[in-house]
């Protein structure tokens, strides 16, 4: 029974592993950020997870209801979901910039460009 | 969840890229329906807008400029990867032995802060959307801070890929290539999105306004505001989306955004309280609170729209 609680726990791991393995084992640029963000929702769904309580229910304040979920966990996320948009269309610039610079979007490519100027 | 683990697996084993992006936008909207299980509404307004719309589009822009297709290769270090990841997942799993079971309200989680919210915000902040009190209030720096990581972002990606400097008209390619020309003539999607458009920007002005008292607020406005514009150029015109809402006019309001935020922080410095503390602005604290997280929801809705906007038009205007 016991055990049965910490399953979302769990799950989350197991999407943040998926997200590291996509960065550090993928060459492709685009593929890389895509890990990330898999990575930053594990985060999201951890967090906001902590914040349910049983029986409790959204925290907008209404007549008859003493059980509400934790509202500052929603706060962050709900910021950092914004944030991490923001933060993915630089990395997304960044790519195309580097694309135009070595014409490759793959890791090991541009390598070896600067290897050899 | 575990359907979200299942399309985790299915991007990391895809070597298509354009069908990774349209499973990451799929793994949003899961996403934001397992936010809604677990009550966090307002959260899942920002996923669902957010992750399954713009950032999708921006994924896709980025793909058009480069390239769609994954290059395979055997390279000896993901076994290593694999290793490591395995290792790093069991160290985190024996981590949350430790922690309080799901949905415990005894947990240390619900027991600092988050009562003191939920108890005096009604009074204090006079909104029954604790959240917004919260985001906007007693976080109020936080918040701020976020606004200015958004604003830093949208100028990062201007300076970057934007070179406004070149003067001559560029070839104004669409990001979405060739998909665009059958997009501009097919008639369900020109009329369906003319008869979407102003409903789009009425709902967003509708979260922008009415976040004090449900799900929503600056955040999730400023995202669908953007979105319906976005839908606009992507159907008809980029062209007669930009001379409609102008390089200079986005600047702007992103800048009049933050500045907004921090002059209300300010006009409370003026009237004799702490930065970013509403009471003082008006005679009755309450009224106060609520005037000044109007005004604040306000400027972080006008910055994010303005980032979002000029961060797509910014990737649109690339020459393929």
């Amino acid at each position: 029974m016991e055990l049965i609680g910490l399953i979302n726990y769990w799950i989350v791991i197991v999407l943040m592993m998926t997200g590291f393995y996509i960065v550090i084992a993928h060459d492709n640029l685009v593929k890389k950020i895509v890990g990330l963000n898999i990575f930053q929702v594990s985060v999201f769904v951890f967090y906001i997870t902590m914040a349910k309580v049983k029986g409790g229910t959204a925290p907008i304040l209404a007549e008859g209801i003493t059980t509400y979920s934790n509202p500052l966990p929603h706060v962050l996320i709900l910021t950092a979901i914004v944030v991490g948009v923001a933060t993915t269309a630089l990395g997304l610039a960044l790519v195309v910039r580097i694309r135009d610079a070595y014409g490759t979007i793959e890791d090991n490519d541009f390598e070896n460009q600067d290897g050899e100027p | 969840m575990g359907f979200m683990a299942v399309i985790g697996f299915a991007v990391a084993r895809l070597r298509n890229l354009f069908a990774v992006v349209m499973l990451t936008g799929l793994f949003s909207l899961t996403a934001a329906v397992l936010y809604v299980i677990l009550d966090a509404v307002d959260v899942a307004f920002t996923e669902a807008a957010v992750g399954a719309g713009i950032s999708t589009v921006l994924m896709l822009g980025t793909l058009a400029l480069t390239s769609s297709e994954e290059r395979v290769e055997k390279s000896g270090g993901s076994k290593w990867a694999l290793v490591l990841v395995v290792v790093t997942g069991c160290v985190l799993v024996y981590g949350t032995l430790d922690m309080p079971p799901f949905g415990d309200p005894t947990a240390a989680i619900h027991h600092h802060v988050a009562p003191y919210y939920l108890e005096k915000s009604g009074q204090e902040i006079g909104l029954p959307n604790v959240v917004t009190s919260v985001l906007a209030s007693y976080r109020g720096y936080d918040t701020l801070g976020e606004v200015f990581v958004i604003f830093t972002a949208a100028i990062g990606v201007l300076l970057i890929i934007g070179r406004p400097q070149f003067g001559r008209r560029r070839s104004h390619r669409m990001l979405v290539g060739e998909l665009h020309e059958s997009m501009r003539t097919n008639v369900i999607l020109r009329v369906g999105s003319k008869l979407l458009i102003p409903v789009i920007l009425l709902f967003a002005l509708y979260v922008q306004w009415h976040g004090d008292f449900g799900p929503g607020g600056g955040f999730q406005a400023g995202v669908i505001f953007a979105s319906g514009f976005i839908l606009y150029a992507l159907i008809f015109d980029i062209d007669t989306a930009r001379t409609m809402i102008p390089a200079r006019t986005t600047r702007l309001f992103l800048v009049f955004g933050v500045l907004l935020y921090t002059g209300v922080g300010v006009a409370g410095l003026f009237l004799g309280g702490n930065f970013l503390d509403y009471s003082v602005l008006a005679a009755n604290p309450v009224s106060g609170q609520h005037l000044g997280i109007l005004l604040v929801e306000f400027g972080v809705g006008l910055t994010v729209a303005a980032a979002m906007i000029s961060i797509f038009f910014t990737f649109a205007h690339q020459e393929h």
